[in-house]
């Protein structure tokens, strides 16, 4: 299992219940697309994140399934709306398998 | 000051009002990318400032000194702003990197990282993001004004089979048109920068390195004393310009 | 924005998904690795797409190919009752056309995903809705995408 790449994550601290907010998720990975190649013709292997999830217990919010026609540093913004307080749960799968989870909690008045 | 002297300030202040006054990279960018790179979440240049942060807190192998340990990271604004500058011990000009590499050396006991790793760009970095918005302020006379020679030498050298200099597009051409882009002053910043076209941060001496490219010369090797003084040169060009590391462009 | 199409778009968007129907599609592929016609019989199935309520936010020019931000927002209360499942998008020319699938939750405030994305040159990109009801909406944006993203594929300076 790989450690996570760095990730930026920015979720609001608070909301109002009910009240939609904006999730910002960002991956530093090279999305890499199998079809580069070094100066002696050496194709750089495919490297990509497959599929991301924002979960609430347990629950999916937000999925996105891509690949290589997605930027590098992928980067995704998404909205959600909480009834009660909680902590999102961020997983980044790579085409490995390898899960990057990360979480934000986020206090719902 | 005598009459030599006072001609030749005037002759230099001549130049430089016909040059125009220095203008970031920033300003020829197209809305969307300069929102982009004001983003303070999503300016893609973040992840690396962030691995320095990271970097900068943890230390660099068992037993040795993090650079938080001897630097307050608030403390460091300015720093980066003065560099390239000339370094005492080693009696030579050297930019960021090097100095990043001279404290992993001499004083963590740790091996030097590699030019254009990513750990060194993201020590850089974020080193150089705690300058944000602080003007550029290089020292070029003194010990620092040989390499600065040669620098401004290099700048105005022809090369390549396209057998042109820096100066050919980012002085005598600046504004103009070249494959659909605007040729820009070449200024430097806002290094590391993250460049889309590669899909990822670099420094100056990669940058020095895809410019000769272009022209079809061979280029210098990347922590190279020539790069250094060309690259404390075009930091001089840029005098007084903000950091704006991380600089976003295409 | 776009907020929907001439007649002409999506007729050729039903015509993409029919073309689909003249070739087996190869079920162990991912959706990534499939060419359009195939991914989309397999995502729309044999529904025609409708004009209306998806937005496509896209640059009319590319300055890189390597990474242009996208949008797409479907117009939707998000209840309960009427909501957006997914989002498909698509980049006809590129190599890999599917761009990515987008799914919503109970929890999704709205039905809009925002990213950045390769496109190889010049080309249409698609945006498909699914609603809970079982309709199908599409948008397409024509961009000109200067340097491509599959233009620079030697890695050197």
């Amino acid at each position: 299992m790989q450690p996570s790449p760095n990730v930026r994550l920015r979720v609001p601290a608070q909301a109002k219940a009910g009240e939609v907010f904006e999730v910002r998720a960002m991956i530093m990975h090279p999305m890499e697309t199998g079809y580069r190649f070094d100066s002696q013709g050496t194709t750089i292997p495919i490297h990509i994140i497959r599929s991301f999830a924002c979960k609430f217990e347990g629950e999916t919010i937000f999925e996105a399934r891509f690949g290589t026609s997605v930027s590098a540093n992928p980067y995704l913004s998404f909205f959600a709306r909480l009834d009660r307080s909680g902590t999102l749960e961020f997983t980044w799968i790579d085409q490995d398998g390898d899960v990057y989870a990360h979480a934000a909690p986020v206090t719902v008045a | 000051m005598n009459r030599a002297a006072a001609a030749l300030a005037l002759a230099v202040a001549g130049l430089a009002a016909a040059a125009g006054a220095p203008r970031s990279g920033a300003s020829y960018l197209a809305p969307d990318l300069k929102a982009l790179q004001d983003d303070d979440f999503r300016n893609p240049g973040l992840l690396w400032v962030d691995q320095g942060r990271k970097l900068w807190s943890g230390a660099p192998g068992p037993g040795a000194k993090a650079c938080a340990g001897c630097h307050d990271a608030v403390a460091m604004r300015g720093v980066a702003a003065r560099y390239p500058a000339y370094d005492r011990a080693t009696r030579r000009v050297v930019n960021l990197e090097q100095r990043i590499n001279l404290c992993r050396t001499g004083r963590q006991h740790a091996p030097p990282l590699a030019y254009e790793s990513r750990d060194l760009i993201s020590l850089t970095a974020f080193v150089s993001r705690q300058s944000l918005g602080m003007p550029v302020q290089v020292t070029v006379d003194g010990p620092a004004r040989a390499s600065f020679e040669r620098g401004r030498a290099a700048y105005h050298q022809r090369i390549g089979q396209l057998d042109l200099a820096c100066a050919d597009c980012h002085e005598r051409s600046e504004g103009r048109r070249l494959h659909g882009e605007t040729i820009s002053q070449g200024q430097i910043n806002g290094f590391p920068v993250y460049r889309q076209l590669w899909d990822g941060a670099a420094s100056t001496h990669r940058m020095f390195a895809w410019c000769e490219t272009a022209v079809r010369a061979q280029p210098r090797a990347p922590g190279s004393q020539d790069y250094v003084d060309l690259e404390l040169y075009v930091r001089w060009r840029g005098q007084g310009l903000p950091v704006e590391t991380p600089a976003v462009r295409k | 924005m776009s907020r929907g199409l001439d007649r002409r778009t999506v007729m050729a968007a039903g015509a993409l998904a029919a073309a689909g129907l003249a070739r087996a599609p190869a079920q162990a592929q991912s959706l990534q690795e499939m060419d359009m016609a195939t991914a989309l019989k397999l995502v729309l199935g044999d529904r025609k797409p409708e004009a209306g309520k998806v937005a496509l936010d896209l640059p009319l020019v590319a300055g890189s190919g390597n990474s242009v931000a996208l949008k797409v927002t479907v117009d939707s209360p998000m209840t309960q009752q009427d909501h957006v499942r997914r989002i498909h998008v698509f980049g006809e020319a590129n190599p890999r056309p599917h761009i990515l699938t987008a799914e919503f939750g109970p929890r999704a405030g709205r039905a809009e995903v925002s990213t950045n994305i390769r496109l190889a040159r010049s080309q249409s990109v698609w945006a498909f809705a699914e609603t809970s009801d079982g309709r199908l909406w599409v948008a397409s944006r024509s961009i000109d995408v200067t340097i491509g993203a599959c233009d620079s594929l030697m890695f050197k300076y």
